[in-house]
């Protein structure tokens, strides 16, 4: 402190290091303590939030099972947790009736990945159930998919039903502009969100494609059960 | 002059209150110094997040608690922090509190994080907050800092919500939601897309500086 006069605007390397670590020392240990103290909550939040959408896009769900996609198409009975990207959610009604499955799905949007899930109706073949997850597009437009009510009325009832041989959908999905659309498995796309609305035609086009046949042909496992 | 026009126009319980410093710390950054209207700092979310009320309120809440907690901790180390490497030291805080902030959107609830999501992490590149640091909390002790980040916050909020609640009238015919126009009302969608940021904008700094002039004319 004497010598203040001579040393002002002369600090000593020592010192701005030493500073400068002690400073991020102290924001990564907020940073972590923050994250964990978090993290519980915020998975608990991400698991309720699925769990309501799995519910939402099933009509008419009372219970669900939840089953792993194996790489041969087949799938597998688990417990709930688990890390995989592959799980579909099997709804039941009251009686224990399959009444349609939720699938997950995702695609590139216009500002990053949409996260999707959507619920899917063997017997009718067609998706009954739309909601969306996780989405970055632009507020006040790209999110209208989100809100919509004319953008959701698409997916009450989108038609994916199969070919004679059961083996791909007769027409794949795809977004139209608003107020073209004629067929049952076209999206009648929204005025502004153009891009947005074509994300979401382009993903369900995909994953319903791939999908419907595999859960259709699954349609006997799945109302198998528990035990049996 | 200032203060003279100040009294001429009538603005005497508000001369008053400002009599005293701190409280002028406090009501400086709602109104003299406007960090959107006047400092014109800040501009990408005041351009970007508003396009609807509710996205600007909460955008400059956020804004305003990062700004609080930061101005508290860059004030109470000013006498620590070498000036050298005070820049690199004063983001490393904000982006902390950015990081923080975002987390706990997150926990508090998944809609209010899925609304605003996008956003959070854009605070730490707003230069109002780095500025008040700088130029403000490296200078002064904790407690008028704190005053200064709340002025500054809420002038940041009234800002941004008054970007957002034209936005939304003109853009969506509707005010935190609500539709305030018959359904024959045709949308001005420009008004939320990024031109109606600028447009807007523009049209409140008019409206600023034509008072400022009038003002300024008496």
């Amino acid at each position: 402190m004497k010598e203040a006069g001579n040393t002002s605007g002369q600090t000593s390397g020592q010192k701005m290091l030493l500073t400068m670590t002690g400073i991020g020392v102290f924001c990564a240990l907020m940073i972590v303590l923050s994250y964990q103290g978090t993290l519980p909550r915020i998975e608990q939040l991400k698991a309720e939030a699925l769990e309501k959408a799995i519910f939402k896009v099933v009509p008419g769900m009372e219970s669900k099972r939840t089953f792993r996609m194996e790489s041969d198409g087949s799938f597998t009975e688990v417990s709930g947790k688990e890390k995989d990207a592959r799980l579909v959610y099997a709804g039941y009604d009251k009686e224990g009736k399959l009444v349609g499955v939720a699938v997950e799905a995702a695609g590139m949007g216009f500002a990053d990945v949409i996260k999707v899930i959507y619920g899917y109706d063997p017997e009718k073949e067609a998706v009954v159930g739309f909601y969306v997850l996780e989405s970055k597009e632009t507020p006040g437009l790209g999110d209208k998919i989100e809100k919509d009510p004319n953008f959701l009325a698409n997916f009450e009832a989108l038609d994916v039903s199969l070919t004679e041989d059961k083996s791909k959908t007769k027409n794949t999905v795809v977004a139209v502009k608003h107020g073209e659309k004629k067929n049952n498995w076209e999206v009648d796309g929204i005025t502004g969100a153009t891009i947005s609305s074509r994300a979401i035609g382009n993903l369900l086009g995909t994953s319903t494609a791939e999908m419907a046949p595999v859960l259709h042909k699954n349609k006997a496992f799945f109302e198998v059960k528990k035990g049996q | 002059m200032s203060q003279l026009t100040k009294d001429k126009t009538g603005e005497g319980f508000w001369g008053n209150l400002a009599n005293s410093p701190s409280t002028n710390e406090f009501l400086k950054g709602l109104w003299k110094e406007n960090p959107v209207f006047v400092q014109v700092l800040g501009m990408c979310p005041t351009l970007a997040v508003t396009n609807t009320a509710m996205n600007g309120l909460a955008m400059g809440l956020a804004t305003t608690f990062v700004l609080l907690m930061s101005n508290i901790l860059v004030s109470s180390l000013r006498n620590v922090i070498p000036k050298q490497v005070r820049i690199a030291s004063y983001i490393l805080i904000i982006a902390t509190f950015v990081t923080m902030t975002d987390y706990a959107i997150q926990a508090i609830s998944v809609d209010l994080s899925k609304a605003l999501g996008a956003f959070i992490s854009l605070i730490v590149v707003n230069c109002l907050i780095l500025g008040r640091a700088e130029a403000f909390a490296s200078k002064n002790t904790v407690g008028k800092s704190m005053l200064d980040a709340l002025g500054m916050g809420f002038g940041f909020v009234i800002g941004l919500l008054s970007l957002g609640a034209v936005r939304e009238i003109l853009g969506n015919g509707s005010i935190f939601g609500i539709p305030v126009f018959p359904a024959s009302f045709q949308e001005w969608v420009i008004m939320i897309l990024p031109p109606g940021g600028f447009f807007t904008l523009a049209m409140w700094l008019m409206f600023f500086n034509h008072r400022k002039q009038k003002k300024a004319a008496l």
